[in-house]
């Protein structure tokens, strides 16, 4: 089991090797059952300043949301449009 | 120095008035939306000669502030038989505000058969026969810059104009001189047509900016406006870099992504839609493709962008996320360059690519089209132009495609479509969608920013809980921005930075000398609100049409399996200022 990332827009070109199309995996580390979205961010090198939403499986979240083995964490810094 | 130019299409009159004393003080909307509301019979026609057609730019057109050049057009509307306002960039806005002309009141109609066009100056305006008739909007714009020069700014309708489809619009050029902003909805182009008006021809050229009774003061506020849009993260930069395309990606994540007409809310093929990708495809194709592109003098956001095809050459302007949208997953269609033909097609064509767009998907529904065929929906918008039955039936929207293919979810209210966020996910743009008395429209009350984009606050948005209260205050907010003639995306630094709205009033008090307080803002949203309903109770559209079709409150939709659950006595208490 792993967490599935995905990245929006200026947060994709801080990761690198980010593929767009299939997002990023994370496994836990061992003995580890669970892990903010504040921590599973800073981890993969995204600066938390950088990021403005946050959803788990889809729904809005925050940085200090908890996020388990098997979830889809998705991060946008500040959009908009309309 | 401020009037009013009234122009006859039966006698071919064109008068400038001075403004009377009731209108003192408004501009854009609120300036459309009063007129129609005390000149047009609510019940009249909208394709006769009763209608009138209003243009006119907002309070701070042509001045210093950024992005103040927009330009609202009113009238009723003959899709939604209720009144019509619809707003628009490009250049033609700051000209008029610049020549001092704060609406233009188009009335009657020219002999069926024959097509006109409006010339103005700084101190004359005439009718002449059109020189254009016939063509659609690029070819007719190329035609009138070889006549006009390249000074000028053209308003213009494409052939969907002149067959009266309910879903055409009406084109503004940008800086390019390029047709390519529209008063899209509501069905302004047909009005237009109806009146046998082709084209406006606006030369600047003499006209001044109105003398700033504060010139040190609006310096200063403009300043202030200007950082607070720089310096918001949204207006700042992101609308640049990825256009409203931006919101593909995050809608889809967030499950309000309609697709497949309102089926789902997620679609597998987002990646290949969406703004990332465009952005992308801008950058390596190069040549005539930009980034950051602004639409009108003075915007400083540049969320427009040009697409190029794989030459390099132009193709489109970047299409919106509403455009992408109903031409990509809710008509099953994942391809980019195609999508932006579409875009480029409706430009041309003159109509609304939302209303368009979702009818293209709801004949899918119906099995007018099938399902996902790029090749068949290009037929199709071919037949718009040469007026085949099946580009007259989508020319005029979602509602008639609708009821022509005898689908079961047509997603419109008071006969305007649905945009693209599905109200059972983002149920706050849901309560506006179902309210606002221009029928379905995300733009007159977009709740999608504390429901999905953490901006103006945070609601959730698979809940009841605070929408009414949340679309109530923004419907109010942006009667107001369209009234002042700024792009309603300032809205966003607006909604996070509290000096921004008291750079705006300190700009108006500085302009005019008046002593207005944010308060005032407020009010102001209101009246123009109250105005508009009035008018529509007069035509007859009662509260009982402030609802969504009941396919939003019978079937969940995945992912959250939530559905639109307002009742239409909750639904009535958004206006709660309106005495019933």
């Amino acid at each position: 089991m792993s967490i599935l990332i995905k990245l929006s827009t200026t947060l994709r070109d801080m990761v690198p090797g980010y593929e767009p199309e299939t997002g990023l995996s994370v496994s836990l580390k061992d003995g580890e059952s669970s892990i903010t979205a504040g921590e599973l961010a800073s981890r993969i090198g995204i600066p938390l300043e950088e990021i403005k939403i946050v959803m788990i499986n889809s729904r809005q979240s925050e940085l200090a949301s908890v996020v388990a083995d098997g979830d889809r964490v998705a991060y946008f810094p500040a959009v908009g449009g309309g | 120095m401020f009037r009013f130019l009234r122009v006859n299409m039966a006698t071919k009159s064109c008068v400038f008035e001075d403004i009377p004393e009731e209108y003192a003080g408004l501009g854009g909307r609120a300036l459309t939306s009063t007129i129609v509301a005390r000149e047009v019979n609510p019940i009249c026609t909208p394709l006769g000669p009763h209608n009138k057609l209003v243009f006119a730019p907002g309070l701070l057109g042509a001045t210093n502030s950024p992005n103040s050049n927009r330009i609202s057009v009113g009238c009723k509307s003959p899709l939604t038989e209720g009144i019509k306002e619809s707003n628009s960039g490009g250049q033609p806005g700051g000209h008029l505000a610049k020549l001092g002309i704060l609406a233009i009141i188009v009335e009657d109609m020219a002999t069926e058969g024959e097509w006109w066009q409006l010339e103005i100056s700084k101190d004359s305006a005439k009718l002449v026969p059109s020189t254009v008739a016939g063509l659609n909007n690029f070819d007719a714009v190329a035609k009138l810059v070889e006549q006009y020069g390249k000074d000028c700014s053209y308003v213009t309708i494409g052939r969907a104009g002149e067959f009266k489809l309910t879903a055409a619009s009406i084109a503004f050029t940008d800086r390019e001189l390029r047709p390519q902003r529209h008063a899209g909805r509501g069905g302004v182009g047909a009005v237009m047509g109806s009146k046998g008006l082709k084209a406006i021809i606006i030369n600047p050229e003499g006209g001044k900016n109105h003398p700033l009774v504060d010139e040190e003061g609006f310096k200063a506020a403009s300043k202030r406006f200007a950082k607070a849009l720089t310096s918001h993260p949204i207006t700042g930069k992101g609308l640049a870099e990825y256009g409203t395309a931006v919101l593909v990606n995050i809608l889809h994540e967030a499950g309000g992504l309609p697709t497949r007409n309102f089926t789902c809310g997620q679609f597998e093929h987002h990646e290949a839609v969406s703004g990332e990708r465009m952005n992308k495809l801008t950058k390596e194709r190069g040549g005539e493709g930009a980034v950051a592109h602004g639409c009108m003098s003075g915007c400083i956001i540049r969320c427009s962008g040009i697409f190029p095809d794989e030459k390099g050459k132009f193709k489109s302007k970047w299409p919106e996320y509403e455009t992408l949208w109903c031409f990509g997953p809710h008509s099953n269609i994942d391809d980019l360059d195609l999508i932006c033909t579409f875009d480029h097609m409706c430009d041309d064509i003159g109509v609304d690519t939302i209303d368009v767009g979702v009818a293209v998907g709801v004949a899918m529904a119906g099995g007018g089209i099938p399902l996902g065929d790029g090749k068949a929906v290009m037929e199709a918008m071919k037949g718009i132009s040469e007026g085949t039955p099946l580009g007259r039936i989508i020319g005029c929207g979602t509602a008639t495609t609708g009821r022509v293919f005898g689908v079961r979810r047509v997603p419109c209210v008071k006969g305007q479509s649905l945009p693209a966020y599905d109200p059972r996910a983002v149920k706050g743009v849901g309560v506006t969608y179902a309210t606002t008395p221009m029928g379905a429209d995300h733009t007159a009350g977009y709740a999608v920013t504390a429901n999905i984009l953490s901006c103006g606050g945070k609601v959730d948005p698979l809940k009841k809980d605070g929408q009414i209260e949340l679309s109530r205050n923004l419907q109010i907010a942006t009667a107001s921005v369209d009234s002042v003639g700024l792009c309603l995306f300032t809205a966003f630094a607006i909604l996070d930075i509290p000096d921004a709205l008291a750079a705006i009033v300190d700009m108006l008090n500085a302009k005019f000398g008046w002593k207005l307080t944010g308060d005032d803002v407020v009010t102001l949203g209101q009246r123009i609100l109250s105005t508009e309903i009035d008018f529509n109770r007069r035509a007859g559209i009662t509260e009982a049409a402030d609802h969504l079709p009941d396919f939003f409150t019978d079937e969940p939709v995945a992912p959250h399996n939530t559905t639109f659950d307002f009742t239409p006595e909750e639904l009535q208490t958004t206006f709660n200022w309106i005495k019933k």
